[in-house]
């Protein structure tokens, strides 16, 4: 087998957003998060991603703004560097490397040129005996550069980066692992240890979880597994230490930030409840609850406007501080498993699996972005640890779209499991699913498959599921309706069984005419049409894993994997085993635009990819070691447009994509050559203004700003682009009294007409073109100035233009197709706005 | 911040008949006016021209009763048997009736004595009407003829001697003053012409025909006889179009309603069944106390006047629009409405620019307390004695929502003699209801191990839990039927099905399973 150069697995979209707390700009403008192995910059105001900081090797675990200068950040990573970054347009400044691998990154504005690292510093990394390092930064000029002065601080401290804290502008720093808060006072170079007793009767539940100090105040505000927050006083002496405890959170305190003034203390945790505590009057309390999930870290912008609260499902909240939720940012939600499958929704062409318990997530693939949540239990979540709530375990999509088939299951210990079956209506008005039908108990047992016939020409849809139960029932919408206002609803069609097995799988062949389901080791074709059982397919001793109908030209062959490795196909025109082969198939599935098929199979604790046309003996592509671990989910995404690649390894990336989940839930792909060249001449073709955050609109009009003034760009400190003074509409309306004016919604058309460029002008564009090169060579002179006066490296370009320039140039060619390009657009936009 | 969830109620399908278009429709009339007869009701008909009196024909006598009136407006008395068939004519003018004395009579509606005698016939007279001119008057008798009769000057104009049997049942064509069909004991239907000397048409029902009726537009003529309704298409000669078998007992009498949309059939097993006439289907069906005889129906269905064999006369009349209203609305409104309603009802204008307002949520009593997590609360008021008579479907809701939280042990426990005898009286009225027996048998065993230790100590109780017991015990011996009876239904499906030569053996046996477990364990479908 030959390895194929040009097909590459890359990491696509979905990463982590709350795994470390969000970091906010000054300004309150952006917002950092650590995610995955770069950090990620947001938009509060728009909640876009504007850049991604990518650099490091591993992990990414702090990120703090740079004391000293609040346009730069500092981020640590597990690889063992501390790098620097400009994030407003983010570009890497500098490199620390300190050797180990760091757990979390402090700093404060009274130890200038130091960051606190908690980083283990022993030779045999013994994970569990960290300390808290002062790293001086050497001053040197080039980019990468080694950190050798560590002095160690703290011993023993914990690696949860909310444990540690400066107090009242650095004079001291806090520090708690397990029953232990330690003090140390950086003016008397001491550190006082303060111990809580353990409580026996219910465990450890004293333990600290989470520490805050008060910006202006003596204060420690230290939380607790148990739920309490304990305020400490005088804990610069030894003895005569206080502490009063705060009590509302009925399980752990996840989350503590003061605000700047220090006159609220807010708290999260499990139960999803923001609660803000007046500082020195802890009875008035302010809650804002029902958050969505669990609370993992809140923090507060400098000014103190808006909170920003991360939560267990991948998402940022920021709320105002009258405790009034402004905007959410959300990620891909991923719980601990994905019970349903990967699918695609055929109209918005999104992955949908499940999200928060009891949710379907629609992620749109091509965005990165979550799209929407569809609330498929329809119950209030208790936020309690423990409790067993309903979670959606199965759903299907019917071929077109219409119909979302979704299963939600609720297991007591010692009780009957709960079943609903719920198929809900795309409703075009609202462009969402609605509820149509509710079957509880479709089954006595639990479901272990279910799936819409996909032939397109039926007029009825019909759903199968299979259970534990040993019954499989075919679903179907019935098309009687009795009064007018009552909408057709689904009833149970057939019930099938055979020899008291528990069917596993089930598949409809591309026509719909077949249904195959597997009873353990045996495979029955059922007709469809009259219910009756054609015929038997087994291939003892194992129990059937996957059950895969081949597509167009392959329709005629049934596939299956079995638990002895067995990899089989059948014709069923001659209802014998076509070929089989050995390979330890743990997933199975088809393109469903071609007749391609994937297994991923295990081999030696990493899986391998094989993909082939059931009807050809020569794989089409194959890939050893595609992950470690084993592949249990996995999606063919049709692709927007085609590619056109003509090596035959990749031919069949050419119309669908293949997405897979590892074991440790990172959403992969498969990206060949020529679709990466076309992503890096797509992300040059992206210049963006990054004073206005990144919006689909603003791409629209950055586009005519870009074009129809050239020297617009001038300067950092951009105004807004001059408006089209000379317009005779815009002289009228500034120059005319108020009192002859017209009325406004008069002139409003007028208006912004006079905003629009007529399409029609060639010469301008040969103007725009000489404008703008020589507003650009100016610019690159002006910022070189500027740049003296700061401390950066030369080497390190800065300012937007300047990143431009140190980019691949653009050949003049490409800078003429691309303008022609956007006039292309322009126009249609324009002629949007006239109509 | 996202809203509180109420706690989801279960929507279980009701059983029975469906409510429809239909059942709205014809359930929209008021009570019954009963007026008793001296005899059994053979006929009614009502009067063409407004205000639609309607002629009753009982016993010797023939009653026109006025649309409201209880009181007979009219009575014709002058018959020395039995009278049979008063029928009016298309003026309204004047009416005809047999007579077991085989003796026609006609009648000024205004008049009392006899304007003509029509005699000839032999035997009782069952079947009178005038043809379409009005001139006429076809009359059907036990002598197996039919006969045609002038008006002016009372003479026999033909005799048609085809039916072997009583005829029993005719009708004239409302277009043709030719046409007129008859229907007899013998089994068949028989179209006559009167400019010829025979039949034209014969249909056999296969039963004695008891009523005829042709459709306003006489292309399909109905005929009831025995427990079958059949509908004859007369423009294919005759050609049988539907049969309908949904009485149990001989159907006597026809009529169409809705404009033609809807049939009647009345049947001596008491009901009247209303059938859609474009797919023949039952849509709704009406009681009575008695075999009922005749049937008639107002224009434009303003009343349902039937007759039955106990004398008795069932006029119901139809709801005035602002009645149905009123049963359908809200009580009176009381004088703080005014001040909720206030500047609800505003239509914005073309100008106004709407300022939103977000939108209050309500919640239920239970669900204000559950969103405090107060659970003994919101389970002391999902059991508040209203609810759980009327709507235990939400007291179950609760339950099983306090149970989904992990709390309902809390919200059981710890309550005192009163509550927990409500507790306990709302488990025996319910805990063997299908619906809600999985959610309250983890309660009822709740209960039981909390109040364990106090069995025994209040009588109130015991007396309860005796009950509950009780109940159980009947329950599972009940159960125990039911299984076996299902035993007995497997082994009878089985054998029922014929054996097919099949690749593999059982599947028939599995085929069958299925079957019964689908009839018998249909899942509940819930509309939402």
């Amino acid at each position: 087998m030959v390895e194929h150069g040009d097909i590459r697995v890359v990491h696509r979209g979905g990463s982590k957003i709350n795994f470390r707390e969000p970091v906010i700009t000054n300004d309150s403008k952006f917002l950092l998060c650590a995610s995955g192995e770069c950090v990620k910059v947001f938009s509060t105001s728009t909640e876009e991603c504007v850049h991604d900081l990518r650099g490091h090797t591993d992990l990414v675990t702090g990120v703090i703004i740079k004391p000293s200068n609040h346009l730069q950040a500092y981020s640590c990573s597990a690889d063992g560097t501390v790098r620097l970054w400009d994030f407003t347009d983010g570009i890497l400044i500098k490199t620390y490397v300190i050797g180990h691998p760091i757990y979390s990154i402090h700093a404060s504005a009274s130890h200038e040129g130091v960051v606190f690292v908690v980083t283990s510093m022993h030779a045999d990394k013994r994970p569990d005996l960290l300390q808290l390092v002062a790293v001086h930064l050497p001053r040197s000029g080039d980019q990468m550069v080694e950190a050798r002065e560590l002095s160690a601080v703290l011993s023993d401290v914990s690696s949860n980066p909310l444990a540690i804290v400066f107090g009242r502008g650095g004079e001291y720093i806090a520090s708690t692992k397990g029953l232990k808060l330690e003090v140390y006072l950086f003016r008397k170079q001491k550190a006082y240890s303060f111990f809580l007793k353990e409580d026996n009767k219910k465990g450890r539940r004293n333990t600290f979880t989470c520490v805050a100090c008060h910006p202006k105040d003596d204060c420690i505000a230290t939380g607790h597994e148990d739920g309490k927050i304990r305020l400490w006083r005088n804990f610069n002496q030894k003895k005569e230490y206080t502490y009063s405890t705060l009590h509302w959170h009925h399980s752990a305190v996840s989350s503590l930030c003061f605000t700047p003034e220090g006159t609220n203390l807010l708290s999260g945790g499990i139960e999803s409840v923001l609660v803000q505590w007046r500082y020195n009057q802890e009875d008035q309390r302010e809650f804002l609850p029902r958050l969505g999930a669990a609370i993992t870290h809140i923090t507060v912008s400098p000014d103190g406007s808006l909170f920003f609260t991360s939560h267990s499902d991948n998402k940022i909240t920021i709320i105002q501080s009258c405790l009034k939720v402004s905007a959410a940012i959300q990620g891909l939600v991923k719980g601990e498993s994905v019970t349903t499958d990967l699918m695609m929704d055929p109209r918005s062409k999104s992955l949908v699996l499940n999200g928060k318990p009891g949710h379907l997530q629609f992620y749109s693939l091509q965005r990165d972005k979550l799209l929407y949540n569809l609330d498929v239990v329809q119950q209030e979540y208790i936020h309690e640890s423990g409790l067993q709530q309903f979670e959606v375990v199965k759903a299907a999509f019917d071929a077109s779209g219409n119909w979302l088939a979704t299963v939600e299951e609720r297991k007591q210990k010692g009780a009957e499991v709960e079943l609903n079956l719920k198929l809900w209506e795309f409703d075009e008005q609202t462009q969402s699913f609605v509820l149509n039908t509710t079957i509880s108990a479709p089954h006595e047992a639990q479901i272990t498959g279910m799936c819409f016939c996909h032939s397109t020409d039926n007029q009825t849809t019909m759903l199968v599921s299979t259970s534990k139960d040993g019954h499989f029932k075919a679903w179907q919408l019935d098309a009687q309706a009795h009064t007018e206002d009552e909408r057709p609803s689904w009833s149970c069609d057939f019930v099938g069984a055979y020899h008291s097995l528990v069917p596993e799988c089930c598949c409809f062949s591309a026509d719909g005419s077949l249904l195959a389901v597997s009873f353990q080791e045996v495979v029955t074709v059922w007709s469809t049409a009259s219910w009756e059982l054609l015929t038997t397919l087994s291939q003892p001793p194992k129990a059937i894993r996957n059950l895969c109908f081949g597509r167009l030209s392959c329709s005629k062959y049934l596939l299956g994997t079995t638990g002895n490795n067995l990899l089989c196909c059948w014709n069923l025109l001659t209802c014998s085993l076509e070929w089989s082969t050995s390979m330890d198939v743990s997933l199975l599935l088809a393109d469903p635009i071609s007749e391609n098929m994937a297994a991923f199979c295990r081999q030696a604790g990493s899986t391998d990819l094989f993909v082939f046309k059931p009807s050809e003996p020569r794989p089409l592509f194959s890939q050893k070691a595609v992950c470690p671990g084993k592949v249990t989910r996995a999606i063919f995404a049709p692709r927007e447009e085609m590619l056109e690649s003509c090596e035959e390894s990749s031919q069949w990336l050419n119309r669908s994509q293949l997405y897979f989940l590892t074991q440790h839930m990172d959403l992969m792909t498969f990206t060949t050559k020529v679709e990466e060249d076309r992503l890096m001449a797509s992300s040059k073709q992206l210049v963006i203004d990054d004073t206005v955050a990144m919006t689909p609109f603003y791409l629209l009009l950055g586009k005519h700003r870009q074009q129809d003034s050239g020297d617009a760009q001038s300067g950092i400190s951009t105004e807004r682009t001059p408006l089209p003074q000379g317009s005779v509409a815009i002289k009228e309306l500034l120059q005319t009294p108020a009192h002859v004016l017209p009325s406004t919604s008069f002139l409003c058309s007028m208006f912004v007409q006079s905003l629009l460029i007529s399409v029609t002008e060639p010469r301008e564009e040969n103007k725009a073109t000489e404008e703008e090169m020589e507003s650009e060579k100016e610019e690159e002179d002006s910022e070189e100035e500027m740049e003296s006066g700061t401390t950066r490296p030369e080497q390190a370009p800065l300012g937007r233009h300047a990143a431009e320039s140190a980019a691949p140039a653009l050949t003049k060619a490409q800078v003429r197709e691309l303008r022609r390009v956007k006039k292309l657009d322009r126009s249609w936009f324009a002629g949007l706005l006239d109509s | 911040m996202a809203s509180f969830k109420p706690t989801k109620i279960q929507v279980y399908p009701k059983l029975g008949e469906k409510v429809t278009q239909d059942t709205l429709y014809w359930k929209n009339y008021k009570a019954p006016v009963q007026i008793k007869e001296f005899g059994a009701i053979t006929n009614i008909d009502f009067s063409p021209v407004a205000p639609h009196n309607f002629a009753v024909t009982a016993f010797t006598r023939v009653h026109i009763y006025g649309p409201f009136s209880q009181e007979p407006v009219k009575t014709f008395t002058r018959f020395k048997d039995t009278a049979y068939s008063g029928r009016f004519r298309s003026d309204g003018q004047l009416l005809v009736a047999g007579c077991e004395d085989s003796v026609v009579r006609l009648f000024d509606v205004s008049g009392k004595v006899a304007l003509r005698m029509f005699k000839g016939h032999t035997k009782a007279v069952h079947v009178t009407d005038f043809t379409s001119d009005g001139y006429q008057i076809l009359t059907g008798s036990d002598d197996y003829t039919c006969r045609l009769w002038d008006i002016p000057n009372a003479t026999e104009l033909n005799t048609y001697q085809e039916h072997t049997d009583y005829i029993r049942c005719g009708v004239t064509s409302k277009l043709n003053r030719d046409l007129f069909i008859t229907g007899s004991y013998d089994h068949t239907l028989k179209m006559f012409d009167a400019r010829l000397d025979k039949s034209v048409m014969t249909m056999d029902h296969g039963h004695p025909v008891e009523n005829l009726l042709l459709y306003p537009s006489e292309g399909l003529l109905v005929s009831a006889g025995g427990r079958y309704v059949k509908v004859w298409d007369l423009l294919k000669g005759g050609q049988p179009l539907v049969s309908m078998k949904n009485h149990h007992k001989t159907v006597t009498c026809l009529s169409l309603g809705s404009n033609g949309q809807r049939l009647l059939s009345a049947s001596l097993d008491r009901h009247v069944k209303v059938y859609n006439t474009t797919n023949y289907k039952v849509v709704h069906n009406f009681d009575y106390a008695a075999s009922i005889l005749s049937l008639g129906l107002a224009p434009d269905d303003e009343s349902i006047v039937v007759g039955m064999t106990n004398g008795i006369l069932s006029v119901k009349h139809r709801k005035s629009p602002e009645e149905s209203k009123e049963t359908s609305g809200q009580q009176r409104r009381k004088p703080s409405y005014r001040v909720f309603v206030k500047g609800k009802n505003y239509v914005p204008k073309q100008d106004d620019y709407l300022v939103s307002k977000p939108v209050k949520q309500h919640l239920a009593k239970y669900d204000k307390q559950l969103k405090r997590f107060n659970v003994s609360k919101a389970l002391d008021t999902a059991l508040e004695t209203w609810l759980r008579r009327r709507k235990p479907e939400i007291t179950v809701a609760v339950i099983k929502e306090l149970d989904r939280r992990g709390t309902l042990k809390n919200a059981l426990a710890g309550r005192d003699e009163q509550s927990l005898f409500h507790l306990l009286n709302f488990l025996i009225g319910n805990l063997v209801d299908p619906r809600f027996a999985p959610v309250l048998v983890t309660t009822a065993e709740m209960i039981l191990d909390i109040y364990r230790s106090v069995i025994g100590q209040s009588p109130v109780v015991d007396r309860q839990l005796l009950r509950l017991q009780d109940l159980l015990e009947r329950e599972i011996d009940y159960q125990k039927d039911l299984l076996e009876v299902l035993g007995m239904l497997d082994t009878m499906f089985a054998s029922s099905i014929p054996r097919k030569e099949v690749p593999c053996s059982g599947i028939s046996r599995s085929n069958g399973l299925g079957q019964g477990e689908a009839s018998t364990s249909r899942p509940q479908l819930q509309a939402t």
